[in-house]
């Protein structure tokens, strides 16, 4: 199914890009809101308050906490004691958060967060990349990466689908890119609450903190206990993978709003290159795309909407007709000089009969500008390799020769 | 007397036996009275420490009441989830939110998160176990630490003489958050803990009762000596134990005739070195003239 848009133009307003997420959050009736200040998540948290402070959300309490670490500490009480729960963050906040990442996801909290992408310290730099989530990769969150404010917006109202499945229960990020997504003007469709009561089913968990039915959670877990925790949350993941199509498909029936479930394809059918990425960056590449396919050059994409669960699957179902597969990443491995989706994408091919050239781009930096021309650049060189074989395998793009 | 013999007082234990503590454990006395003075309506929160780690070892439990572990230095965080949670699904006002953890989880990596859920006035209720150092990992030192005492990362040497700094005045700060009720207690006097905890519990907004906690392996004693050794420090004047209301001091537990510090000291591996060391004596009259100071402050 390719991606829908109800585009009903009476029904668009244009608003900032963190409003239509904080109009989401607001509409899945959230008991708990916790958060912390920091650019460029701010004006989800300000929009939120501004609701508080209107008496908007109903059944709702948000804590002004002292530290990011501690506003996603409040939410291990609050979803643990039933509270559907929200927080919104970014880079050295989602570093802070780090330790109590894990801690949720081990206690299989569905906490939703947004992540407002922006590069990590040092050097200080409030621009967008996605090393801020992609650092958390392996804490157990379910990570979901929009294309644009419309898409984060819908998917906001998602991962609560996804995160509070009872067969899955695990917590969920929405990563959408700073400033590029959380600051611009577009005319969206906000989420319709009679659509959303529909869609999105109370939190009503089986098990919660209550003295009348006391239960401990968080216990102490040895060696002989501590394996099959872990066993489950990677089973639970597993499960996440169809939970994520479902929720797109049950969105697409109510709201008429498609963008994929866990990856989106555009233009793959008879594509000899695909070039693959998450976040806004998929914008331009379908820019270039159409320009080239116009010219008849088999050219497609292929946006990963899930990076975890990794839809290995889907990715594979994909590639393998491609003969070249380009990957942009917006973060780095250093040590490894690989992006994270080129990484996984070449470990997911491996041990296959798919034999397909991958080349890894990484690209836009602390925020710096993809133009046109950059994803020109990069499809012009795969092109080359597509015939002659992969010259560098992995490598920085738009480095300031002059600067180092 | 027995606290279990005062008909006022809950008669079942909210602990059940079989945890892991070791003979003697402070842990567990101060966890028992803690859910004595609470009754089951309450949830309580726990940091990692012995406490976490000995009442639940994974599938069993000794919590009778619902209880929650997330990591080391959030419980005051996790505690203000639980009060906004209940806050927003109008259970509030009956259940009882009870933060329950050592020195170094409430006043060293704690001190963030309680100073934020203090700061904030949830209304919860948080217990310092104090066993003056990190007893879980292995007895290192802590904030709480008190002069002289040597710990495995403040060990007495042939230039030392232990940790050189007084206890962080960890009741003062919480006075200083604008908490309607503060209180020190010991396990040493357990009728004092549960009247302490019960009024922490009753006063809405963030209450703090600080226990001092005698810990058999951590400061070497007989399992036997819990109790003897809290009352010690108490009549030495080395432990006062008062309420601030609302910032002002209103009740003191008098002591009619302090005893020498020596008293205390003596009967502890933690302090041997006081004893068997050239110009222990010097470092002894420091820690009395910390007891002497704590009868003028505080009127003992």
């Amino acid at each position: 199914m390719s991606a829908t848009r109800n585009i009903d133009k009476s029904k668009m307003v244009v608003v900032e890009g963190s409003y239509s997420v904080a109009h989401s959050v607001k509409v899945c009736r959230p008991n708990v809101i916790s958060a912390y200040p920091i650019t460029p998540q701010t004006h989800i948290v300000e929009d939120l308050s501004q609701f508080m402070a209107d008496g908007e959300i109903p059944n709702c309490e948000y804590i002004n906490v002292e530290s990011e670490f501690s506003a996603i500490s409040a939410l291990v009480g609050s979803s643990a004691a039933g509270a559907r729960s929200y927080s919104a963050t970014t880079s050295q906040g989602l570093e802070l958060m780090h330790e109590v990442l894990f801690n949720i996801s081990g206690m299989r909290l569905p906490v939703v967060m947004t992540v407002a992408n922006r590069a990590v310290s040092a050097p200080i730099n409030i621009w967008n990349d996605q090393q801020d989530s992609i650092s958390q990769r392996d804490t157990g969150w379910i990570q979901l990466y929009a294309e644009d404010t419309q898409e984060a917006a819908d998917m906001t109202a998602q991962a609560f689908k996804i995160a509070e499945d009872k067969d899955v229960l695990l917590p969920a990020m929405v990563c959408m890119d700073g400033f590029i997504l959380s600051h611009v003007y577009e005319p969206v469709i906000l989420l319709e609450q009679d659509l959303v009561d529909k869609y999105l089913p109370p939190f009503e968990p089986d098990s919660v903190l209550d003295p009348k039915n006391p239960k401990s959670f968080g216990a102490f877990a040895d060696p002989s206990t501590y394996t099959e925790f872990r066993f489950l949350q990677q089973k639970a993941m597993d499960k996440a993978l169809q939970k994520i199509e479902n929720a797109a498909n049950e969105f697409n029936e109510l709201f008429g709003r498609y963008y994929g479930g866990l990856i989106e394809e555009y233009e793959t059918k008879d594509a000899e290159i695909i070039i693959m990425a998450m976040g806004s960056i998929i914008g331009t590449v379908k820019d270039v795309i159409d320009e080239r396919r116009s010219k008849g050059e088999k050219i497609g994409l292929l946006k990963v909407r899930s990076f975890r669960p990794f839809p290995k699957e889907a990715i594979k179902r994909v590639l393998k007709d491609a003969k070249m597969v380009v990957v942009l990443d917006k973060n780095i491995s250093i040590g490894l000089n690989e992006g994270a989706l080129f990484t996984e994408t070449k470990s997911c091919l491996y041990n296959t009969y798919i034999d397909v050239p991958v080349a890894g781009y990484m690209i836009g930096h602390g925020g710096r500008d993809i133009p046109v021309g950059t994803i020109e650049k990069i499809i012009d060189e795969a092109k080359v390799a597509m015939e002659d074989g992969i010259d560098i395998e992995s490598q920085f793009t738009d480095v300031r020769e002059e600067l180092i | 007397m027995s606290p279990k013999s005062d008909p006022k007082l809950e008669s079942k234990s909210l602990l059940a036996p079989g945890h892991r503590g070791c003979a003697g454990c402070c842990d567990a006395m101060a966890a028992k009275f803690t859910l004595m003075a609470a009754g089951e309506d309450c949830i309580v929160v726990s940091p990692t420490g012995c406490l976490e780690v000995m009442t639940t070892p994974y599938p069993e439990t000794s919590w009778e009441v619902p209880w929650i572990h997330s990591l080391f230095e959030n419980a005051s965080a996790v505690a203000s989830g639980i009060d906004a949670a209940l806050r927003a699904k109008g259970k509030l006002g009956k259940t009882k939110i009870i933060a329950i953890g050592g020195d170094g989880a409430t006043l060293d990596i704690g001190m963030r998160s309680i100073s934020g859920a203090f700061e904030r006035g949830h209304d919860f209720t948080y217990v310092c176990i104090d066993n003056e150092a990190y007893m879980n990992t292995g007895v290192q030192r802590s904030g709480a630490t008190p002069f002289g005492a040597s710990t495995t990362t403040s060990p007495a040497g042939k230039v030392s003489f232990g940790n050189q700094r007084p206890k962080k005045n960890m009741p003062a700060i919480m006075v200083a958050h604008g908490s309607p009720y503060v209180a020190t207690t010991s396990v040493g006097y357990p009728k004092d803990m549960i009247r302490k905890v019960k009024t922490a519990t009753e006063v809405e907004g963030p209450t703090y009762v600080h226990a001092h906690a005698p810990c058999t392996t951590g400061w070497g004693f007989d399992t036997s000596k819990t109790v003897e050794i809290a009352k010690l420090a108490v009549e030495t004047a080395l432990w006062p134990m008062f309420e601030i209301e609302n910032g002002e001091l209103t009740k003191v537990r008098k002591i009619k005739n302090p005893k020498p510090v020596e008293d205390y000291l003596k009967m502890q591996r933690r302090f041997k070195h006081l004893f068997t060391k050239e110009g222990g004596e010097a470092e002894i009259k420091k820690i009395q003239a910390l007891a002497d100071k704590n009868v003028v402050d505080f009127g003992l």
